[in-house]
């Protein structure tokens, strides 16, 4: 009988085939027109002199490796570190507020109430429109808007801070908008893998006398070390693509003094006036770090599906 | 033993005393923007300058008329080409992910494995690098200035396969599967009617996402979008920043980005649950 069924299966596994292959011909060709065509293009955009000189069309030329030196000798290191300082002051405190509100949450002896309330409030601004949000801080911060308005009320400031002359001020406005984004998201990213955690292995630890710093150190950060990687990895993936943001709240100038120009900036400017050769080098060089740390992702997160497979 | 007690007691009142100071610290943080944004929306340009307060004003269906009505900015355009490619991407991103994902999870064929883990690869890289390629094929293409580039991409989205393997994984038994193959249902048959069905829960969190992700999108909109009325809100919203500021009616401004913003937040309240626990199931970020 069990003989029988297997081979029945076994016949149907050939015979049905061919509609693996038909069910994943739209995403295939999606992907070949709309994502794989425009990679293969960029790369080859990237060897090209390829410009607008005021109204004059120039190239396309091939001129090797010369794209890239043009922008490893530009700006190019300037915008880097621009991205790495946003990227770090708004993780920096995404990452220490997500993992103590994911410990409070998941933490049984504190029994925390209303956390249903706190995770829907603190997940929200994930989902808002990056270039509205950004607009409305834009608003908010401006030099006669309402928190310059309210400082002055209470006293606290003496007459208004103009926030976008400042390089700290404003890199700190959209570091600010980055964490009230992606804290919530992370928070609850880290909650589903505390509380894969064995609770006997808490409940033990504290009859053992362990305080919570202590449970925290020796037990909750390294089983979650995996997710921890993945959120750090693909956080940083995100730093490099910020956008939105920078671009709604300095009208893509990345005032004050090209201090907020990040890369994904400086790659729409090129884009916008047809620097295909310079924004083909970027692209390119934007994809390999991006491709570096997608395989450390990869890598990370095939362990932990394994491991999930294992323990459930 | 008593005293040990009463410390380890004291320990934890101090807390859970810190942690709902902080939480509440945070809940303030969030709010405090959007509370800003729906009492200033609700006020004229004069009451906006004079100085911020906390109560509302009378004037929000003023600012929504004057903003609808805005001759230079399309807004009600803005608000039709958001909903049309939004919709349709969470149509068309949910069923043909589904589909995908239904390619890996239910047949066996030969590179199955190699086909599912190059879907994987392609996952996290970013749009952006490829942007360049793209805006040059569509204007080979003669799609520039259309709709079809901002939707039609949504067919592959690696991010919603990966989801839709994982709960089928969880939730669809191959025996369902078979159990229609002896009805005599074809295969695609089994498809759209058994197994859609089953992984509506999924279909229904991730055409969420997609709305509220294609909602928000800014980057490839504005470099393929060249006429007015063809703008989604975003756009509109970038078109705004970078016209004279000053010179603006801030009633309508704020009323601008609160049409952008309250509805997803509306619809999040609603569904609050399921979009957190979909995060939580997924831990990918969108």
């Amino acid at each position: 009988m069990k003989a029988d069924r297997n081979q029945a299966v076994k016949h149907k596994g050939v015979s049905y085939a061919k509609w693996g292959y038909i069910f994943l011909i739209p995403f295939f060709v999606t992907y070949l027109i709309f994502s794989f065509v425009p990679l293969i293009s960029t790369f080859y955009n990237s060897f090209f002199e390829n410009y607008m000189s005021g109204l004059k069309h120039i190239g396309p030329n091939f001129v090797g490796f010369e794209n890239f030196k043009t922008i490893f000798n530009g700006d190019l290191l300037k915008y880097i570190s621009n991205t790495i300082i946003i990227w770090l002051m708004g993780f920096i405190p995404q990452i220490i507020f997500s993992l103590l509100l994911a410990v409070w949450f998941t933490d049984l002896r504190l029994r925390l109430k209303a956390t249903g309330f706190f995770k829907t409030i603190i997940y929200m601004p994930n989902l808002i429109m990056a270039a509205a949000f950004s607009m409305l801080f834009y608003a908010l911060f401006s030099d006669r808007g309402p928190i310059n308005n309210i400082l002055m009320n209470i006293g606290f400031l003496k007459e208004e801070f103009r926030f976008m002359t400042s390089v700290w001020a404003t890199r700190g406005l959209i570091s600010g908008m980055n964490f009230l984004m992606w804290f919530g998201n992370t928070t609850i990213i880290l909650m589903s893998g505390i509380m894969g955690i064995d609770t006997s292995l808490f409940e033990s630890a504290a009859i053992d006398g362990a305080n919570s710093l202590k449970i925290f150190t020796k037990i909750t950060i390294p089983t979650i070390r995996p997710i921890l990687i993945f959120v750090f990895i693909t956080s940083m993936i995100g730093g490099i693509q910020m956008f939105d943001i920078p671009q709604i709240l300095t009208n893509g100038k990345g005032t004050p003094n090209r201090s907020t120009m990040t890369l994904i900036m400086f790659l729409n400017n090129h884009l916008f006036s047809k620097n295909y050769g310079l924004a083909g080098a970027l692209s390119v060089i934007l994809f390999v770090v991006t491709s570096i740390l997608s395989i450390a992702v990869f890598a990370t997160m095939t362990k932990g599906i394994t491991k999930k497979k294992g323990g459930k | 033993m008593d005293k040990k007690d009463k410390k380890a007691k004291l320990i934890l009142t101090s807390e859970r005393t810190i942690s709902y100071v902080v939480l509440l610290l945070l809940t303030f943080l969030c709010l405090l923007p959007f509370y800003i944004l729906l009492i200033n929306a609700t006020r004229s340009h004069p009451d906006i300058q004079k100085g911020f307060s906390f109560l509302p004003g009378k004037s929000f269906f003023t600012n929504l008329k004057n903003v609808l009505s805005n001759e230079n900015l399309p807004v009600i355009h803005g608000i039709a080409n958001s909903l049309l490619i939004s919709g349709c991407n969470a149509i068309l991103t949910t069923y043909f992910s589904s589909l995908t994902a239904y390619a890996i999870h239910a047949y066996e064929f030969k590179f199955k494995r190699a086909l599912f883990l190059f879907i994987l690869m392609i996952m996290m890289v970013p749009v952006q690098v490829s942007t360049l390629g793209f805006i040059d094929l569509m204007q080979k293409l003669k799609l520039m200035d259309s709709f079809i580039p901002l939707i039609a991409p949504s067919i592959a989205a690696p991010v919603v396969f990966f989801f839709m393997k994982q709960y089928m994984e969880s939730n669809l038994a191959i025996e369902i599967i078979e159990a229609a193959r002896i009805d005599g249902s074809g295969e695609f048959r089994t498809f759209n009617n058994i197994v859609l069905p089953i992984i509506k829960p999924a279909i229904a969190v991730q055409a969420i996402f997609a709305f509220v992700n294609t909602w928000n999108n800014y980057f490839v909109p504005s470099l393929i979008i060249k006429t007015n009325t063809k703008k989604t809100l975003p756009i509109l919203i970038a078109q705004l920043r970078s016209a004279d500021f000053l010179k603006f009616d801030m009633g309508q401004l704020y009323m601008l980005i609160a049409i952008a913003i309250f509805p997803v937040i509306i619809v999040y309240i609603c569904l609050s649950k399921f979009i957190v626990r979909g995060v939580a199931a997924g831990s990918i970020k969108g």
